[in-house]
């Protein structure tokens, strides 16, 4: 029995030995490559060791702050809206009489089969500073000029937040809804029966059953925008003047747009590591913890 | 009051609806459109199709582009959900403590910010030599986490019964995985392919840098340098990013079961 037992355990690692080694090799040992890279300097192939000097060039960059303080932005911003506007429609969605659930279902879900440079380049279409949109808005009379969107930094922040929100709102949703499903029935109907209002039951049962769901989307989506690059990229490209760039996309024309300085780029990259980590404790130790 | 509830909810729906369906029917008039029109925002069917797809296939390599973004998907996905699969089964069905403790790290690895390895995993595919090939666009992601923890997930609720039945057969573990757990779990494979699928198919950052000649660039990678050009041409691009969207579209219609079950897969 018990060789027979040993012989089985042996048997599973030939299964996973292959797929880890590939995940090692592809994520662990460039993590750590990219640690060494920070601590040096240098172009093109030739690096030398330079201590702390990528460190401390990093906390005086002020493209650095910048593209820092807007991912913050775009995450705090962003992060909460999709999350709670996720949260309603789910809700709306889950009323067991409710018609045509089926067309809402798909038509909000439906911008996830879309590739992220691809609906970044129609966004930027539609808010062209003559496009389909400022029309629209012109016509009804809720503005009485052209806003100029993509070359406002203000307003450009704001149409970045408004695409990733269209993206991936509907898929936030998707989770939410397959997570209240699994809510019994029973406990809207004794609340109803004690007289609590949509509202109330939506605050007290729906949102607290869902915690692990949305922390786990919270998690999910604050891990995305600490990494967003594609939108800004084909939206933006940044502008204008850094005021959308995000860390990503710093350390993407460190690397390949600006005299390429690996060294630096690795140095900011690992910023975002210590960022990810840290909302990631955050999150779990905020959302994990009541029960 | 309760008629009035539900029909503030049905606007709201609808108003939702419609944002999100905006783009999409955005796109279908817009490559219609001379990309004049399509800046003034003109929404109504033009007459420019053919002449944008005609300026399309001659300013790009269409066809090319297709094809490095179906082979880089196809292989990528038949590979990911290979090796994903092996080991979701190996730590699930013979599972240890060592096991366990190898996963636990392996996870660590989906908190790890592309960002942060792209520059050595350039250097890399550089040194081997890989640099503009479809190899260096599948490798990188060929495993993930992520896709173990998915078929670990599914693996939990596989029956086990039929392990022993194919051992008395005699049959061993290869082809018990092969000819028993494989079959078994289609359904899952399905949900995962979709999945995988979709992100080769999307995937920007990592083919940006490690596909750089023309002859080799994927799908997302035109649409991209189309609208990054000094002047850019709007219905041509239109087209480009429906060419780009209609497979994904299509496989959510046709399989939107598994496309939803893939999706939520990893929170069971």
């Amino acid at each position: 029995m018990n060789s027979k037992l040993t012989r089985s355990n042996l048997m599973g690692w030939q299964f996973v030995l292959l797929p880890s080694i590939i995940i090692v090799l592809f994520s662990f040992y460039p993590m750590i490559q990219s640690l060494f890279l920070s601590f040096q300097s240098g172009r093109g192939n030739v690096y030398h060791y330079s201590g702390m000097d990528n460190y401390v060039r990093l906390f005086g960059d002020p493209m650095f702050r910048q593209a820092v303080w807007n991912t913050l932005l775009y995450l705090v911003v962003q992060v909460p809206l999709m999350l709670f506007l996720g949260l309603i429609i789910a809700y709306f969605l889950n009323i067991p009489k409710l018609k045509f659930k089926g067309f809402y279902r798909t038509a909000i879900f439906l911008p996830c089969v879309t590739s992220l440079v691809s609906y970044a380049v129609l966004f930027k279409s539609i808010f062209a500073v003559d496009g389909v949109l400022n029309g629209m808005l012109l016509s009804i009379g809720l503005i009485h000029e052209p806003v100029v969107w993509l070359m406002d930094p203000v307003w450009a922040r704001v149409v970045i937040v408004v695409a990733i929100t269209w993206r991936w709102t509907g898929y936030n949703m998707i989770f939410y809804l397959s997570a209240m499903q699994n809510i019994d029935s029973s406990v809207y109907e004794a609340a109803s029966i004690d007289g609590a209002s949509k509202m109330r039951q939506f605050f007290s049962i729906t949102v607290p059953m869902l915690r692990p769901i949305i922390l786990f989307t919270a998690i999910i989506s604050t891990n995305g925008t600490l990494q967003l690059f594609d939108e800004v990229v084909n939206l933006t490209n940044g502008g204008p003047g850094n005021s959308t760039m995000t860390i990503s996309q710093y350390i993407y024309n460190l690397s390949f747009v600006y005299t390429p300085n690996f060294g630096y780029a690795a140095t900011v990259s690992y910023a975002i590591v210590v960022m990810v980590a840290v909302l990631a404790f955050l999150q779990l130790k905020v959302g994990g913890e009541k029960k | 009051m309760k008629k009035f509830g539900t029909g503030a909810i049905h606007f709201f729906l609808i108003t939702v609806s419609i944002v999100s369906l905006f783009p999409f029917a955005w796109m279908l008039i817009g490559m219609t459109n001379s990309s004049a029109e399509v800046i003034k925002g003109k929404f109504s069917f033009g007459a420019e199709f053919s002449n944008n797809v005609a300026k399309l296939l001659e300013m790009t390599n269409l066809g090319t582009a297709f094809w490095n973004s179906t082979l880089i998907a196809v292989v990528g996905t038949i590979a990911t959900l290979i090796l994903s699969s092996m080991a979701g089964f190996g730590f699930e069905i013979y599972r240890t403590r060592g096991k366990d403790r190898l996963f636990g790290v392996l996870m660590l690895s989906m908190m790890m910010p592309f960002a942060a390895i792209m520059i050595p995993l350039f250097r890399m595919f550089s040194k081997m030599g890989l640099l503009d090939t479809p190899a260096a666009a599948i490798l990188p992601s060929i495993t993930t986490a992520f896709m173990i923890f998915f078929f670990m997930q599914n693996t939990k609720s596989f029956p086990r019964e039929l392990l022993q039945a194919g051992r008395v057969d005699g049959l061993n573990e290869w082809s018990l995985f092969a000819r028993v757990y494989m079959p078994t779990m289609k359904p899952t494979y399905a949900a995962a392919a979709i999945i995988t699928f979709m992100n080769y198919w999307n995937n920007f950052l990592w083919p940006l840098i490690a596909l750089q000649s023309q002859d080799k660039k994927t799908l997302p990678l035109v649409v991209s340098s189309l609208s990054s050009s000094y002047s850019p041409d709007y219905g041509v691009i239109m087209v480009a990013i429906v060419v780009t969207t209609l497979p994904t579209l299509l496989i959510f219609f046709l399989l939107q079961k598994q496309f939803v079950q893939g999706m939520l897969g990893s929170v069971k």
